[in-house]
């Protein structure tokens, strides 16, 4: 079993890059949350914030998804277009709601 | 830019890629998930600079610091879109068997880094100064 391993064990190498991404994700979010938390922060402040935290758990189930599919399967296959478009996605809006905290 | 917008098609559809071509050994596919990972956190990282101008650097006078924040978020943007648009298109073409698509945006964003990295540092002397 362990003979026909990948030795460039690129299944665990895309494993923590899903890992990292969803680390650098959540440096975002902090810094999101942070900033609603500062002195006179609006309600649509705290909303956008509240959103940010939202994508970083949508970006944290779509990646759990992905880490599953990994682990599952031996050979396991190419990411579904969607998924990627949902994770960019993701990114996109938390951008837009950035663009709402800064303004 | 049409080629763009018929791109946009294969991002939603799940099977369409597959459609064409061969299944090219995992391990590329693989490889090519964590280019496009990488470039999210590029994106991801570009959207932090933002946020942390807007917050960090409260002495810079308004304008200055919306439009720095700004700039930053939407080449966040750019960059998060750029990447599932280039992994298509990776994909597409391993299955093809072609050669990988060429690509501006890395030498375009690293001038732009740049520009940036310099403008921030004058920013940062003049306010010395003054």
């Amino acid at each position: 079993m362990s003979t026909d391993r990948d030795p460039g064990l690129q299944p665990e190498r895309t494993r923590l890059a899903w890992r990292r991404t969803t680390l650098s994700g959540t440096v975002v979010a902090v810094l999101a949350a942070k900033s609603a938390l500062q002195d006179g922060a609006g309600p649509s402040s705290v909303l956008a914030a509240a959103l940010c935290c939202a994508l970083w758990l949508a970006f944290l189930y779509i990646a759990h998804g992905r880490i599953t599919g990994l682990a599952a399967a031996h050979r396991p296959r190419a990411l579904p277009p969607p998924h990627a478009t949902a994770a960019a996605l993701c990114t996109v809006a938390v951008a837009v709601c950035g663009a709402f905290l800064v303004l | 830019m049409i080629e763009f917008v018929r791109n946009v098609r294969l991002w939603f559809v799940p099977g369409e890629v597959r459609e064409e071509g061969r299944t090219p050994d995992y391990r590329f596919s693989l490889a090519n998930e964590r280019t496009f990972l990488a470039w999210l956190r590029t994106a991801l990282a570009l959207i932090g600079g933002g946020f942390a101008v807007d917050q960090f650097l409260p002495d810079l006078r308004g304008s200055w610091r919306v439009g720095l924040a700004l700039a930053l978020l939407a080449s966040g943007v750019l960059c998060s879109l750029r990447a599932v648009n280039h992994w298509v298109r990776c994909e597409r073409a391993m299955r093809r068997g072609e050669d990988l698509p060429a690509s501006r945006f890395p030498a375009l964003l690293g001038l732009v880094v740049a520009v940036v990295a310099v403008a921030m540092v004058v920013v940062v002397l003049v306010d010395w100064e003054g």
